[in-house]
């Protein structure tokens, strides 16, 4: 059976050139941190690249740090910049954050929060799943001597909605308080014009976007010296010690080039995939939904790659099931407890009710995405959307 | 068949699994959550859902290249097994929550969901044996009995006695010819790396095994008292829904019998909160009724001779039994002692399972 792969936001396969550079790496010695003729090598590759994605995103090499993944560089953002407002101001402990993010960043702030360590305020969504700057105006009156950070994603991993991040990176620094935006989905697919925006602080990670695993950034503007939460060879700025990871550099540089370069034109043909699967999945049943803000074409306020359908009456892992049964793959959207998909945290706060919340499909396209894809998805749902009300019927149903 | 195969993380769930799947059905590995706060390690024999019995299940579908998912049934077992092992207590029974669990949710809400997914049947680890039988139409079909194990000290048919013939025939038992041993060696074999695990015991949802403690943190300790059989009291409780008749232990009594005779619970009532204590002698019965009478094939007719079982894993003993509507009534040929209300009485034809009830009442009748 042929597989439709359509869950790009968990992972994307690894580009052809991601994978050559990286082998060739690999082939080689050479800790970057060396003074011989092989770490200098290293090294070379590690700046080079840094310079690489420095320029294709519009921003300086010094900005440049390299991470493990999207994960720590949320952590290292969110802890470290508390962390460093609280040193030189005690009172600087409050956290202006989204509560539709992703949960590195949700998880890190509840750990601050229930240590004693900071307040917070949460920036709800409106219905469409958009923090308005106006949520952000008024959760700072009065209070910005007391918030050391703000952080508000710039496009949601599970509904695709796209953030008005420039205007929110405006009010932030109008403010004099330091602005951290993860970007892990919008890479690749949106314009993100960092130059402009100038953000304080980013989170990017490679295998989204068809780089390797393991590996990721967080940009960090020359003003930011967020605490480190690892001790050790002070690479990175001291912000991030360890070894670092030579090929997996080299092949997320040459992802990030891939997709930059490719940005315009892949959102296009993404979107028209995206708008297809909507509007071929809406004829079928009028009843399912599309979650977050949607206009066909459309690809500054949704991402392009990104189709959350909600549909009534079903359970998402049934329908998980079911189309991964008939070779389609995707997601719930939501996160997992021990292999459970729980209610979505994002859908609840757009005021979604739970029960439908919890027939939540995410369908997410890629560089390997065709419109045969699309086709599959589309013969195999109305089985599965059959199907899968059937169960949720039975196992509602009380006898 | 398509088959869901059942798979808690443990050896026999995954030697059933491995089964189904070289009789050439197409399986599919499920395994239930049904802790609301699963840990993450298993710290002993007890308890289950741990995240890491997920991951011992899921690594057996790994080699055995099937698919496998986790299906969240927490809620119902709360309300269908806790909730009613609670309640139960509660109006002074001691209830077998492994029967509630086969009944309402591994053959009902498993079942069900897997029928209504396209699945055709759902298959267990449980040791029990489902054998076919013609079933005397013209059309030379054939009916599903549910039997006792080869292994009978591991024969789980008891703790099944609850499925009907529906459930029966959407059911497969593929342990049910072979012994627990066997069944361990056949895991090392096909390189299982739970082939060593422990078995699992007693009740899935108290981790320490405190049964008391975990139904006194729900139900609250209510102080009472604990009379003879004429009225005198001899000591204090913490509630009577705590205990069980045939139950010596616990007991805390400081003053001796008068002739020194060890003491049993035996009776409860949880609406005056009374604990009554005795001799053995009083623990005896022949006479049991029961309720919520389930039959795995045709209910019996008038009155038969059976083989009664009141425990899991305990001794047969021979009776007359007939059935009453949803009522149940079994003359045993001899006094047995233990027999509480709540227990399940499950009645078998030599190694067939005929069907089973709840206890309600017990008695002693001279013959």
């Amino acid at each position: 059976m042929s597989r439709s792969y359509l869950d790009h936001a968990a992972t994307s396969p690894v580009l052809p050139e991601v994978i050559e550079v990286m082998s060739a790496q690999m082939m080689r010695v050479g800790n970057a941190s060396s003074l011989h003729t092989a770490g200098r090598s290293a090294r070379r590759v590690v700046e080079e690249s840094r310079e690489c994605i420095a320029d294709d995103l519009g921003i300086r090499p010094s900005e440049v740090l390299f991470t493990s993944g999207g994960t720590e560089s949320d952590n290292a953002a969110i802890k470290g910049t508390l962390w460093k407002a609280l040193q030189s101001d005690p009172r600087r402990r409050r956290l202006l954050v989204s509560s539709i993010e992703h949960h590195a960043v949700l998880d890190a702030v509840e750990y601050l929060v229930t240590s004693g360590q900071a307040d917070i305020t949460w920036l709800e969504p409106d219905s469409e799943g958009v923090i308005q700057p106006s949520e952000l105006r008024v959760a700072l009156e009065g209070r910005a001597a007391e918030v050391a950070l703000i952080s508000v994603m710039w496009a949601n991993n599970e509904v695709g909605t796209i953030q008005p991040v420039a205007e929110l990176a405006a009010i932030a620094r109008e403010a004099g308080i330091p602005f951290h935006t993860d970007a892990v989905q919008a890479l690749g697919q949106v314009d993100l014009g960092l130059a402009q925006v100038r953000p304080d602080l980013v989170t990017m990670t490679g295998h989204k976007i068809g780089g390797p695993l393991g590996i990721g950034l967080l940009i960090a503007a020359r003003d930011q010296s967020p605490v480190p939460l690892t001790h050790g060879g002070g690479q990175e700025r001291q912000i991030r010690s360890g070894t670092l990871d030579v090929p997996g550099i080299a092949g997320l540089a040459a992802a990030v080039r891939h997709v930059t370069q490719r940005q315009e034109a892949h959102a296009q043909e993404l979107a028209q995939l995206r708008d297809a699967l909507i509007v071929g999945a809406q004829r079928q049943d009028s009843t399912i939904e599309v979650s977050g803000y949607w206009h066909p074409g459309d690809v500054t306020r949704r991402l392009a790659g990104n189709a959350h359908l909600r549909v009534p009456g079903c359970e998402g892992d049934s329908l998980l099931y079911l189309l991964d049964a008939a070779g389609v793959e995707c997601s719930t959207g939501s996160a997992c407890q021990a292999g459970v998909p729980q209610p979505s945290h994002v859908l609840l706060a757009m005021g979604v009710p739970e029960a439908d919340a919890r027939g939540a499909l995410r369908l997410t396209l890629g560089h390997t995405s065709t419109m045969s894809d699309v086709e599959a998805l589309l013969a195999a749902l109305p089985a599965a959307t059959e199907r899968a009300r059937r169960a949720h019927q039975v196992s509602t149903g009380r006898n | 068949m398509r088959v869901v195969a059942a798979m808690s993380g443990g050896v026999d769930s995954a030697v059933a699994a491995s089964r189904m799947l070289e009789m050439g059905h197409e399986v599919v590995g499920v395994h239930l959550a049904l802790s609301q706060s699963a840990a993450t390690l298993r710290e002993s024999a007890r308890g289950c859902c741990t995240i890491e019995d997920a991951g011992d299940a899921r690594r057996v579908a790994d080699k055995l290249g099937i698919p496998f998912y986790v299906w969240d049934m927490a809620e119902r077992f709360k309300q269908d097994v806790m909730e009613d092992f609670i309640a139960e207590y509660e109006a002074g029974r001691t209830p077998n929550p492994c029967l509630r669990c086969n009944e309402k949710i591994k053959f009902a809400a498993l079942l069900d969901k897997a029928l209504a997914l396209g699945f055709d049947a759902v298959a267990t680890g449980h040791y029990a044996q489902i054998v076919e039988v013609p079933d005397g139409q013209a059309d030379g079909g054939v009916r599903r009995e549910l039997h006792r194990a080869v292994d009978d000290a591991k024969d789980q048919s008891y703790v099944l006695g609850v499925l009907d013939s529906d459930q029966l025939a959407r059911s497969f038992f593929p342990l049910g010819d072979t012994t627990k041993p066997e069944i361990r060696k056949e895991a090392a074999e096909r390189g299982f790396s739970v082939a060593k695990k422990p078995d699992s015991h007693d009740i899935c949802f108290i981790p320490d095994g405190d049964t008391r403690a975990w139904l006194a943190k729900r139900l609250g300790e209510q102080a009472g008292d604990i009379v003879d059989t004429e009225g005198k009291v001899w000591g204090e409780h913490q509630g009577a829904y705590g205990y069980t008749v045939g139950q010596r232990r616990g007991l805390g009594l400081k003053v001796p019998a008068d002739d020194g005779s060890k003491r049993y619970v035996v009776g409860t009532d949880t609406k005056t909160n009374t604990v009554t204590i005795g001799t053995a002698e009083l623990l005896g019965v022949n006479v049991i009724v029961g309720d919520h009478a389930r039959w795995c094939g045709p209910a019996p007719e008038g009155e038969v001779d059976v083989l009664a079982q009141v425990r899991a894993h305990g001794e047969q003993y021979r009776a007359k039994a007939w059935a009453q509507g949803e009522d149940l009534h079994v003359h045993l040929s001899e006094s047995i002692r233990g027999v509480a209300p709540g227990q399940s009485v499950v009645l078998y034809d030599d190694t067939r399972v005929i069907g089973s009830a709840t206890i309600s009442s017990t008695d002693r009748i001279k013959e």
